[in-house]
Protein backbone atom coordinates (compact mmCIF):
# COMPACT_ATOMS: atom_id res chain seq x y z
CA UNK A 1 0.00 0.00 0.00
CA UNK A 2 2.63 2.18 0.95
CA UNK A 3 4.10 2.42 -2.38
CA UNK A 4 0.36 2.80 -4.01
CA UNK A 5 -0.01 5.63 -1.98
CA UNK A 6 3.05 7.59 -2.36
CA UNK A 7 2.30 7.06 -6.14
CA UNK A 8 -1.37 9.40 -5.40
CA UNK A 9 0.29 11.95 -3.44
CA UNK A 10 2.59 12.35 -6.00
CA UNK A 11 0.42 12.76 -8.95
CA UNK A 12 -2.04 14.95 -7.11
CA UNK A 13 -4.67 12.32 -7.50
CA UNK A 14 -7.00 10.85 -5.05
CA UNK A 15 -6.46 7.29 -3.21
CA UNK A 16 -9.46 5.32 -3.19
CA UNK A 17 -12.35 5.82 -0.92
CA UNK A 18 -12.40 2.86 0.56
CA UNK A 19 -8.43 4.13 1.44
CA UNK A 20 -10.33 6.73 3.03
CA UNK A 21 -13.25 4.69 5.19
CA UNK A 22 -10.36 2.43 6.24
CA UNK A 23 -8.39 5.35 7.72
CA UNK A 24 -10.64 7.63 8.89
CA UNK A 25 -14.18 5.63 9.90
CA UNK A 26 -12.59 5.40 13.60
CA UNK A 27 -12.32 8.97 13.78
CA UNK A 28 -15.69 9.52 12.62
CA UNK A 29 -17.25 7.11 14.71
CA UNK A 30 -15.79 8.72 17.55
CA UNK A 31 -17.34 12.04 17.02
CA UNK A 32 -20.73 10.35 16.21
CA UNK A 33 -20.74 8.43 19.33
CA UNK A 34 -20.01 11.82 21.19
CA UNK A 35 -22.87 13.10 20.16
CA UNK A 36 -25.60 10.67 19.34
CA UNK A 37 -26.17 6.99 21.02
CA UNK A 38 -25.20 4.11 19.60
CA UNK A 39 -27.71 3.02 17.04
CA UNK A 40 -27.89 6.71 15.91
CA UNK A 41 -23.96 7.41 15.92
CA UNK A 42 -24.25 4.36 13.33
CA UNK A 43 -27.20 5.81 10.94
CA UNK A 44 -24.89 9.43 11.55
CA UNK A 45 -21.85 7.39 10.16
CA UNK A 46 -23.39 6.02 7.33
CA UNK A 47 -24.72 9.27 6.27
CA UNK A 48 -21.69 11.22 6.72
CA UNK A 49 -19.57 8.22 4.20
CA UNK A 50 -22.71 8.84 1.96
CA UNK A 51 -22.56 12.60 1.39
CA UNK A 52 -18.71 12.12 1.74
CA UNK A 53 -18.72 9.72 -1.23
CA UNK A 54 -21.06 12.13 -3.22
CA UNK A 55 -18.32 14.89 -2.76
CA UNK A 56 -15.09 13.08 -3.19
CA UNK A 57 -14.67 13.44 -7.03
CA UNK A 58 -14.56 17.27 -6.08
CA UNK A 59 -12.33 17.57 -3.31
CA UNK A 60 -9.43 18.92 -3.77
CA UNK A 61 -6.37 16.60 -3.76
CA UNK A 62 -4.38 18.24 -1.30
CA UNK A 63 -7.31 18.42 1.25
CA UNK A 64 -7.37 17.85 5.06
CA UNK A 65 -9.60 14.70 4.61
CA UNK A 66 -10.06 13.90 8.44
CA UNK A 67 -10.91 17.77 8.79
CA UNK A 68 -13.36 17.41 6.08
CA UNK A 69 -15.01 14.37 7.32
CA UNK A 70 -15.16 15.40 10.82
CA UNK A 71 -17.17 18.24 10.07
CA UNK A 72 -19.51 16.28 8.04
CA UNK A 73 -19.97 13.87 10.50
CA UNK A 74 -20.57 17.03 13.80
CA UNK A 75 -22.71 18.31 11.24
CA UNK A 76 -24.90 15.38 10.28
CA UNK A 77 -24.85 14.65 14.05
CA UNK A 78 -26.15 17.63 15.70
CA UNK A 79 -28.81 17.51 12.57
CA UNK A 80 -29.79 14.04 14.12
CA UNK A 81 -29.71 15.41 17.35
CA UNK A 82 -32.26 18.44 16.18
CA UNK A 83 -34.76 16.44 14.64
CA UNK A 84 -34.64 14.11 17.76
CA UNK A 85 -36.02 16.63 19.46
CA UNK A 86 -38.37 17.72 17.54
CA UNK A 87 -39.63 14.13 17.44
CA UNK A 88 -42.91 13.47 19.76
CA UNK A 89 -41.43 11.38 22.95
CA UNK A 90 -42.31 8.10 22.74
CA UNK A 91 -44.73 6.91 25.31
CA UNK A 92 -42.34 4.70 27.10
CA UNK A 93 -39.86 7.53 27.66
CA UNK A 94 -39.93 9.50 30.90
CA UNK A 95 -41.70 12.93 29.16
CA UNK A 96 -39.07 15.09 30.47
CA UNK A 97 -35.85 12.69 29.64
CA UNK A 98 -33.20 14.52 28.37
CA UNK A 99 -32.76 13.09 25.14
CA UNK A 100 -28.97 12.16 25.34
CA UNK A 101 -28.96 10.57 28.84
CA UNK A 102 -28.38 6.76 28.86
CA UNK A 103 -30.69 4.31 27.45
CA UNK A 104 -28.05 1.78 27.15
CA UNK A 105 -25.54 2.32 29.68
CA UNK A 106 -21.90 2.00 28.34
CA UNK A 107 -19.08 0.22 30.25
CA UNK A 108 -16.75 2.62 29.20
CA UNK A 109 -18.06 6.49 30.92
CA UNK A 110 -19.50 7.27 26.92
CA UNK A 111 -23.13 8.14 28.22
CA UNK A 112 -21.71 10.31 30.86
CA UNK A 113 -19.43 12.08 28.61
CA UNK A 114 -22.01 12.64 25.49
CA UNK A 115 -24.23 13.89 27.96
CA UNK A 116 -21.28 16.31 29.57
CA UNK A 117 -20.59 17.26 26.20
CA UNK A 118 -24.43 17.76 25.36
CA UNK A 119 -25.06 20.01 28.29
CA UNK A 120 -21.64 22.86 26.45
CA UNK A 121 -22.77 25.52 24.59
CA UNK A 122 -23.11 24.68 20.89
CA UNK A 123 -19.47 26.45 20.22
CA UNK A 124 -18.07 24.81 22.96
CA UNK A 125 -19.22 21.49 21.84
CA UNK A 126 -18.17 22.18 18.75
CA UNK A 127 -14.76 23.35 19.17
CA UNK A 128 -14.05 20.37 21.64
CA UNK A 129 -15.06 18.06 19.13
CA UNK A 130 -13.14 19.32 16.34
CA UNK A 131 -9.89 19.73 18.24
CA UNK A 132 -10.54 16.51 20.79
CA UNK A 133 -12.16 13.66 18.09
CA UNK A 134 -11.07 15.08 15.08
CA UNK A 135 -7.50 16.57 15.76
CA UNK A 136 -8.01 19.73 13.53
CA UNK A 137 -5.29 22.16 14.19
CA UNK A 138 -6.59 25.42 15.76
CA UNK A 139 -6.60 27.59 12.32
CA UNK A 140 -8.73 25.26 10.64
CA UNK A 141 -11.46 24.85 13.58
CA UNK A 142 -11.34 29.06 13.42
CA UNK A 143 -11.93 28.47 9.44
CA UNK A 144 -14.57 25.74 9.91
CA UNK A 145 -16.72 27.72 12.40
CA UNK A 146 -15.96 31.27 11.08
CA UNK A 147 -14.34 32.71 13.92
CA UNK A 148 -11.13 34.16 15.09
CA UNK A 149 -8.02 31.42 16.24
CA UNK A 150 -8.17 32.84 19.26
CA UNK A 151 -11.78 32.25 19.77
CA UNK A 152 -11.35 28.75 18.68
CA UNK A 153 -8.77 28.57 21.24
CA UNK A 154 -11.00 29.96 24.29
CA UNK A 155 -14.05 28.01 23.27
CA UNK A 156 -11.65 24.87 23.41
CA UNK A 157 -10.51 25.65 26.21
CA UNK A 158 -13.57 26.94 28.47
CA UNK A 159 -15.68 23.34 26.63
CA UNK A 160 -13.02 21.55 28.31
CA UNK A 161 -13.40 23.17 31.57
CA UNK A 162 -16.71 22.59 31.96
CA UNK A 163 -16.59 19.14 30.82
CA UNK A 164 -14.66 18.39 34.05
CA UNK A 165 -16.49 20.14 36.17
CA UNK A 166 -19.67 18.62 34.80
CA UNK A 167 -18.26 15.06 35.61
CA UNK A 168 -17.19 15.46 38.77
CA UNK A 169 -20.15 17.22 39.94
CA UNK A 170 -22.35 13.86 37.90
CA UNK A 171 -20.23 12.02 40.22
CA UNK A 172 -22.84 9.30 41.88
CA UNK B 1 -11.94 -1.78 34.14
CA UNK B 2 -12.92 1.85 33.81
CA UNK B 3 -11.45 4.59 35.29
CA UNK B 4 -13.42 7.08 37.05
CA UNK B 5 -14.56 9.87 34.83
CA UNK B 6 -13.82 12.30 37.39
CA UNK B 7 -9.70 11.16 37.62
CA UNK B 8 -9.45 11.61 34.26
CA UNK B 9 -8.79 14.86 32.36
CA UNK B 10 -12.05 14.68 29.58
CA UNK B 11 -9.10 15.45 27.22
CA UNK B 12 -8.01 12.73 27.16
CA UNK B 13 -11.16 10.71 27.63
CA UNK B 14 -12.25 12.15 24.51
CA UNK B 15 -8.77 11.63 22.47
CA UNK B 16 -9.01 7.90 24.02
CA UNK B 17 -12.24 7.18 23.08
CA UNK B 18 -12.31 4.02 20.91
CA UNK B 19 -14.66 3.53 18.46
CA UNK B 20 -14.00 0.89 15.83
CA UNK B 21 -16.43 0.20 13.07
CA UNK B 22 -18.00 -2.97 12.96
CA UNK B 23 -18.12 -4.84 9.58
CA UNK B 24 -21.80 -5.21 9.41
CA UNK B 25 -21.63 -0.86 9.04
CA UNK B 26 -19.31 -0.99 6.10
CA UNK B 27 -21.42 -3.48 4.32
CA UNK B 28 -24.90 -1.23 5.16
CA UNK B 29 -22.53 1.17 4.16
CA UNK B 30 -21.72 -0.23 1.16
CA UNK B 31 -25.54 -1.57 0.39
CA UNK B 32 -26.30 2.99 0.55
CA UNK B 33 -23.62 4.13 -1.60
CA UNK B 34 -24.86 1.28 -3.66
CA UNK B 35 -28.56 2.39 -3.44
CA UNK B 36 -27.44 5.71 -4.26
CA UNK B 37 -25.60 4.91 -7.45
CA UNK B 38 -22.49 6.14 -5.95
CA UNK B 39 -20.89 2.89 -5.97
CA UNK B 40 -18.50 3.20 -9.87
CA UNK B 41 -16.25 0.81 -9.00
CA UNK B 42 -16.73 -2.72 -6.46
CA UNK B 43 -14.06 -4.95 -6.03
CA UNK B 44 -13.00 -8.10 -3.72
CA UNK B 45 -10.61 -10.72 -3.62
CA UNK B 46 -11.21 -14.24 -3.93
CA UNK B 47 -8.87 -17.24 -3.28
CA UNK B 48 -8.76 -19.75 -5.96
CA UNK B 49 -6.28 -22.53 -7.17
CA UNK B 50 -4.07 -20.10 -8.71
CA UNK B 51 -3.98 -18.21 -5.77
CA UNK B 52 -5.69 -14.94 -4.61
CA UNK B 53 -7.35 -12.57 -7.85
CA UNK B 54 -8.49 -9.21 -7.27
CA UNK B 55 -11.64 -8.88 -9.32
CA UNK B 56 -13.41 -5.29 -10.11
CA UNK B 57 -16.53 -3.82 -11.54
CA UNK B 58 -18.31 -0.52 -12.51
CA UNK B 59 -22.19 -0.94 -12.62
CA UNK B 60 -22.55 -1.82 -16.35
CA UNK B 61 -19.84 -4.93 -15.74
CA UNK B 62 -16.74 -6.76 -14.82
CA UNK B 63 -13.60 -4.06 -15.68
CA UNK B 64 -10.82 -6.27 -14.17
CA UNK B 65 -9.22 -9.09 -13.40
CA UNK B 66 -5.62 -8.66 -11.37
CA UNK B 67 -3.07 -11.28 -10.38
CA UNK B 68 -1.40 -11.09 -6.84
CA UNK B 69 2.30 -10.25 -8.49
CA UNK B 70 0.09 -7.35 -9.71
CA UNK B 71 0.27 -6.03 -6.21
CA UNK B 72 -3.72 -5.32 -5.59
CA UNK B 73 -3.04 -2.04 -4.21
CA UNK B 74 -1.76 -0.57 -6.92
CA UNK B 75 -4.32 -1.85 -8.90
CA UNK B 76 -7.10 -0.39 -6.45
CA UNK B 77 -5.45 3.06 -6.79
CA UNK B 78 -4.70 2.86 -10.93
CA UNK B 79 -8.73 1.81 -11.15
CA UNK B 80 -9.41 5.23 -8.59
CA UNK B 81 -7.45 6.72 -11.38
CA UNK B 82 -8.17 5.70 -14.24
CA UNK B 83 -12.48 4.81 -13.57
CA UNK B 84 -13.19 6.83 -10.63
CA UNK B 85 -11.81 7.35 -7.19
CA UNK B 86 -15.22 6.39 -5.88
CA UNK B 87 -14.04 2.78 -5.07
CA UNK B 88 -15.26 0.27 -1.93
CA UNK B 89 -14.65 -3.46 -1.34
CA UNK B 90 -18.03 -4.35 -2.38
CA UNK B 91 -18.15 -8.17 -2.72
CA UNK B 92 -21.99 -8.63 -3.47
CA UNK B 93 -21.21 -6.68 -6.98
CA UNK B 94 -18.83 -9.85 -8.06
CA UNK B 95 -20.82 -12.47 -6.62
CA UNK B 96 -21.85 -13.82 -10.20
CA UNK B 97 -18.14 -13.30 -11.65
CA UNK B 98 -16.21 -15.03 -8.57
CA UNK B 99 -18.27 -17.83 -9.17
CA UNK B 100 -17.47 -18.12 -13.06
CA UNK B 101 -13.82 -17.46 -12.59
CA UNK B 102 -13.63 -20.69 -9.82
CA UNK B 103 -15.63 -22.62 -11.47
CA UNK B 104 -13.19 -21.87 -14.77
CA UNK B 105 -10.31 -22.76 -13.05
CA UNK B 106 -11.70 -25.93 -11.46
CA UNK B 107 -12.61 -26.89 -14.80
CA UNK B 108 -16.48 -27.18 -14.43
CA UNK B 109 -16.89 -23.84 -16.45
CA UNK B 110 -16.14 -23.59 -20.23
CA UNK B 111 -17.51 -20.02 -20.85
CA UNK B 112 -17.99 -16.84 -19.25
CA UNK B 113 -21.26 -15.50 -19.29
CA UNK B 114 -21.21 -12.04 -17.58
CA UNK B 115 -21.32 -8.71 -18.68
CA UNK B 116 -17.70 -6.59 -19.28
CA UNK B 117 -16.91 -3.42 -19.09
CA UNK B 118 -14.17 -2.79 -21.41
CA UNK B 119 -13.49 0.89 -20.91
CA UNK B 120 -10.00 0.13 -19.62
CA UNK B 121 -8.90 -1.35 -23.19
CA UNK B 122 -9.22 1.65 -25.94
CA UNK B 123 -9.05 1.39 -30.30
CA UNK B 124 -7.02 -1.04 -31.63
CA UNK B 125 -6.31 -3.08 -28.14
CA UNK B 126 -10.38 -2.90 -27.50
CA UNK B 127 -10.65 -4.73 -31.16
CA UNK B 128 -7.89 -7.22 -29.67
CA UNK B 129 -9.76 -7.85 -27.06
CA UNK B 130 -13.25 -8.34 -28.69
CA UNK B 131 -11.39 -10.74 -31.26
CA UNK B 132 -9.77 -12.58 -28.30
CA UNK B 133 -13.28 -13.47 -26.76
CA UNK B 134 -14.27 -15.57 -29.97
CA UNK B 135 -11.63 -18.01 -29.40
CA UNK B 136 -13.10 -21.14 -28.03
CA UNK B 137 -12.21 -23.01 -25.06
CA UNK B 138 -9.36 -25.41 -25.55
CA UNK B 139 -7.92 -23.63 -28.67
CA UNK B 140 -5.60 -21.61 -29.27
CA UNK B 141 -4.16 -19.10 -32.32
CA UNK B 142 -0.87 -16.95 -32.98
CA UNK B 143 -0.68 -13.55 -32.46
CA UNK B 144 -0.17 -12.98 -36.16
CA UNK B 145 -3.57 -14.48 -36.48
CA UNK B 146 -5.22 -12.63 -33.66
CA UNK B 147 -3.66 -9.19 -35.60
CA UNK B 148 -5.34 -10.25 -38.55
CA UNK B 149 -8.54 -11.20 -36.50
CA UNK B 150 -8.69 -7.77 -34.76
CA UNK B 151 -9.09 -6.33 -38.33
CA UNK B 152 -5.16 -5.28 -39.19
CA UNK B 153 -3.06 -8.35 -40.01
CA UNK B 154 0.57 -6.15 -40.03
CA UNK B 155 -0.27 -4.88 -36.45
CA UNK B 156 1.39 -8.19 -34.72
CA UNK B 157 3.44 -6.32 -32.13
CA UNK B 158 0.30 -4.27 -31.13
CA UNK B 159 -1.88 -7.15 -31.13
CA UNK B 160 0.85 -8.83 -28.66
CA UNK B 161 0.46 -6.00 -26.29
CA UNK B 162 -2.57 -5.31 -26.36
CA UNK B 163 -2.77 -9.34 -24.98
CA UNK B 164 -0.97 -8.89 -22.64
CA UNK B 165 -2.14 -5.97 -21.16
CA UNK B 166 -5.58 -7.19 -20.85
CA UNK B 167 -7.39 -5.70 -18.05
CA UNK B 168 -9.76 -8.66 -17.78
CA UNK B 169 -7.48 -11.97 -18.28
CA UNK B 170 -8.88 -15.86 -17.49
CA UNK B 171 -12.26 -14.27 -18.91
CA UNK B 172 -10.95 -12.91 -21.96
CA UNK B 173 -8.76 -15.30 -22.94
CA UNK B 174 -5.51 -13.91 -23.95
CA UNK B 175 -3.93 -16.98 -22.82
CA UNK B 176 -4.79 -18.88 -25.91
CA UNK B 177 -2.97 -16.37 -27.91
CA UNK B 178 0.48 -18.03 -28.10
CA UNK B 179 4.17 -17.04 -30.23
CA UNK B 180 3.86 -18.93 -33.91
CA UNK B 181 7.32 -21.11 -32.43
CA UNK B 182 4.85 -21.91 -30.26
CA UNK B 183 6.39 -20.73 -26.81
CA UNK B 184 3.93 -19.61 -24.79
CA UNK B 185 4.60 -15.62 -24.59
CA UNK B 186 4.25 -13.40 -22.13
CA UNK B 187 1.22 -13.45 -19.79
CA UNK B 188 0.11 -10.79 -16.58
CA UNK B 189 -0.22 -13.66 -14.72
CA UNK B 190 3.43 -15.23 -15.35
CA UNK B 191 4.28 -17.40 -18.08
CA UNK B 192 4.09 -20.70 -15.44
CA UNK B 193 0.36 -19.93 -15.22
CA UNK B 194 -0.11 -19.59 -18.74
CA UNK B 195 1.33 -23.15 -19.37
CA UNK B 196 -1.32 -24.05 -16.68
CA UNK B 197 -4.21 -22.69 -18.03
CA UNK B 198 -3.33 -23.95 -21.12
CA UNK B 199 -2.53 -27.63 -20.10
CA UNK B 200 -5.94 -27.66 -18.17
CA UNK B 201 -8.00 -26.66 -21.21
CA UNK B 202 -6.46 -29.02 -23.82
CA UNK B 203 -6.55 -31.96 -21.10
CA UNK B 204 -11.05 -30.81 -20.56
Amino acid sequence: MTAARATSARRGSRPPFEQVVEEHGPTVMRVCRAILDPADAEDAWIDTFVSAMRAYPELQPDSNVRGWLVTIAHNRAVDVLRAARRRPVPTERVPDQHLTTPQVTDSDGRDELRAALDALAPKQRTAVVYRHLGDLPYPEIARAMGTSEAAARRNVSDGIARLRTRLRKDRP
Amino acid sequence: MTERLDDVDPAVLLDGAAAPVPSSLHERFVARADDEGLLDVAYTTIDTRIGPLLLAASPRGLLRVAFALEGFDAVVAELADSVSPRVLRAPGRLDTAARQVDGYLDGTVATFDLPLDLRLARGFRRDVLEHLRTIPYGRTESYTVAARGAGRPAAVRAAASACSHNPIPLVIPCHRVVRSDGSVGDYRGGTALKRDLLEMESAA
